[in-house]
């Protein structure tokens, strides 16, 4: 391979690529812009709030007990409270703007106290749902389980409420289905709490403390795992990683349509008539499209590391070999491009689409986990995800150059694919 | 010094160029004058290397071209129908680059791209963008960056298709001072007044086959004489090519 004609071809890609100013923007600009708009949105660095998750509670009991259950859902940090009508609340369902409504219905505070003690039916609770929110729609119903055990074992083990159903329920065990051993040994537990109600002062008494229930037998203490014991995690490592992957690969798109013109203007003609192998000629594509994806990628990490502190906590050299196969990798992309695309405005669709659907499933957008469990398997054969999975690794995870391993293999052989497929179906011939 | 011998080219069941056989030497220009769809692109392209021959040879001083890194083609130029030029570059980005394919570099390569320019009359326009030459100008560029490795043959395909007059006959004056320094030339066209002035020989060539090469004087010679005058090139054209329209 003959290195002066090599050269020239990069040199004057590059100078073709920094005279278009679309380009340059395409390539610098728009990523940086998109991955701070979506690092500010996913930064846990951020010091504003979470969002709350919008929840209307409709309380037809006004029960101790759906009281109980209302106000310990309005003290939960995750959540925002709003009492509508039971119309108004489905009204907020059905706009949107609310994304779970739960109904308390009548009597429900003396219907769960009866089936907490084994001796009634189970009430229902229903929860009127947004179905584009059904994660909310779990984690609601994961939050609310926790609060009504509490509102209702609290007043069961204390509460007038509780006093009164248990006095209520002691009758109505002995008559109890199941036989006699087990009317006997229900009415036993019963007596059993009314003689701790009876140790206890009156729950009205001024001075008498909170009523006490059953309590999450466990207490949590959160620890984000990153790259190290006092470093926060950075969700503009990950914006930009995606942003910047994405945009390379727009890049690199051009690229092989910018090819498909050159042959449409008969430039392709003129270095065919050189005495140049055709491997030098792709490869000086191929280089070119390597260094300007390289460029793309590494102004957009360095003003994230300038501008919001982004760190390459794990391997230097890892991220630079991730980042080189990345290259590489988006580079081949093009060459494929200009390889199977007959004209230039049928190759942008397509590309476009293309681009679009690996940077979705690679999750540069939004990360992989939130897909399903098939889907998280599956996305594995797009680049992409090698990709965004290797920056993050290298900077705000903090792994090693082993780890960096996996990823630039497999990107590098991505490209090998890309590469062969490319040079066997490039067409040479200009007829 | 270029010798076609037997090229044929097909495309699918489609014979594009079927047995063509001419010579062009030193300080020659040959014509190769034929209507559109002729033949004439697929054999410039075949002896430039763009498109492998289905069968016959290129001979360049007696030996045959083998493949696209042959040294041999450093002795090839070739000036595309199409204006094979970066307009974002300036012309002086473009012959560098066009240059350096052929490894000229340093003050060859300025020595090259100085005479080349000189010759077409853009040397103070070398440092503007192709994009704000009017097409004249694009064209006269053209030639110059197939010139600029100084080839001893120079393929020139249709290299004054829309062009003013002026910049035709600046075309024209340049392909005959090349001549006059012994290059070979394979001048393609379906103009008549160019081959008229420019061309030694003329090679007609139809449906992929050569149908005459001879001089201008030995074709009209072939001609009816009308009213006692000597048959004229395109009458004489018409004759071997026929009437019927061609897309």
């Amino acid at each position: 391979m003959r290195f002066g004609p090599l050269r020239a071809m990069v040199r004057k890609d590059l100078l073709l690529f920094f005279s278009d100013r679309r380009s340059v923007i395409v390539a610098f600009v728009v990523p940086i812009a998109i991955a701070s708009f979506f690092g500010s949105i996913f930064s846990g660095t951020s010091t504003s709030e979470p969002a709350r998750i919008k929840i209307a509670v409709v309380d037809r009991d006004s029960s101790v007990i759906s009281r109980g259950i209302l106000a310990s859902v309005q003290a939960d940090r995750t959540l925002a409270i709003t009492q509508p009508t039971e119309e108004a609340a489905r009204d907020e369902v059905k706009g949107g703007k609310t994304s779970v409504a739960v109904i308390i219905p009548k009597d429900f505070g003396n219907a769960s106290g009866k089936a907490f003690l084994g001796i009634g039916p189970h009430p229902t609770l229903e929860l009127l749902f947004d179905p584009s929110r059904r994660t909310e729609l779990a984690m609601v119903r994961g939050i609310l389980s926790g609060h009504v055990i509490e509102a209702v074992s609290r007043e069961m083990f204390g509460g007038a409420q509780g006093r009164a159903l248990i006095d209520a329920s002691v009758s109505g065990a002995q008559q109890a289905p199941g036989g006699a051993g087990q009317s006997a040994a229900l009415v036993q537990m019963l007596r059993a709490v009314q003689g701790y109600y009876n140790m206890q002062p009156d729950s009205g008494a001024a001075a008498s403390p909170a009523p006490s229930g059953l309590v999450m037998p466990y207490a949590i203490r959160e620890e984000a795992v990153t790259s190290g014991a006092n470093v926060k995690y950075n969700g503009y490592a990950h914006s930009f990683g995606g942003m910047a992957v994405q945009f390379l690969l727009f890049a690199m798109a051009n690229l092989g349509i910018d090819m498909l013109l050159e042959r449409q203007r008969g430039l392709w003609m003129r270095l065919r008539s050189a005495p140049l192998a055709r491997n030098t000629l792709l490869a000086g594509k191929a280089l070119s499209g390597t260094i300007i994806s390289l460029m793309t990628l590494w102004v957009s990490f360095a003003f994230a590391m300038i501008v919001f502190r982004v760190r390459i906590e794990g391997s230097i050299l890892g991220f630079v070999a991730i980042s080189i196969s990345c290259a590489i990798m988006a580079a081949t992309f093009g060459l494929l491009v200009a390889a199977l695309g007959k004209t230039p405005a049928t190759a942008r669709g397509v590309t476009t689409l293309a681009v679009l659907m690996m940077v979705m499933l690679g999750g540069a957008w939004v990360p992989t986990f939130v897909f399903p469990a098939w889907l998280q398997q599956a996305t594995k054969v797009v680049p992409v995800r090698w990709a965004v999975d290797g920056f993050d690794s290298m900077t705000w995870r903090g792994l090693g150059l082993r780890d960096a391993l996996p990823p630039t293999a497999v990107l590098l052989g991505f490209a090998l694919v890309f590469g062969l497929i490319a040079a066997n179906r490039f067409r040479w011939e200009e007829s | 010094m270029l010798e076609i011998r037997n090229l044929r080219k097909t495309f699918g069941t489609l014979v594009a160029v079927d047995d063509v056989s001419f010579t062009v030497r030193r300080g020659e220009l040959v014509g190769l004058l034929g209507p559109n769809g002729a033949g004439k692109t697929t054999t410039v392209s075949m002896i430039a290397g763009l498109l492998t021959p289905s069968r016959g040879d290129v001979l360049i001083d007696g030996r045959p071209l083998a493949g696209d890194t042959d040294p041999a083609k450093r002795r090839i130029g070739l000036v595309p129908q199409d204006l094979a030029l970066y307009d974002e570059l300036s012309a002086r980005e473009n012959l560098r680059f066009f240059g350096s394919l052929y490894d000229l570099q340093g003050t060859a390569l300025d020595d090259a791209m100085h005479a080349a320019l000189t010759l077409v009359g853009l040397a103070d326009r070398v440092g503007d963008k192709v994009k704000n030459f009017s097409g004249g100008m694009k064209r006269r560029l053209n030639l110059a960056a197939g010139l600029l490795h100084d080839p001893d043959i120079l393929l020139l395909d249709e290299p004054t298709v829309g062009v003013d007059p002026q910049s035709r006959n600046a075309i024209f004056e340049n392909l005959e001072t090349l001549r006059g320094r012994g290059k070979a030339l394979l001048y393609t066209t379906h103009y008549m007044e160019e081959v008229e002035r420019l061309a030694d020989r003329i090679v007609v060539i139809d449906h992929g086959r050569v149908l005459a090469d001879d001089t201008l004087a030995g074709l009209k010679a072939r001609g009816t004489e009308v009213d006692g005058k000597p048959a004229s090139l395109e009458s004489v054209f018409l004759s071997l090519t026929g009437r019927s329209l061609r897309d």
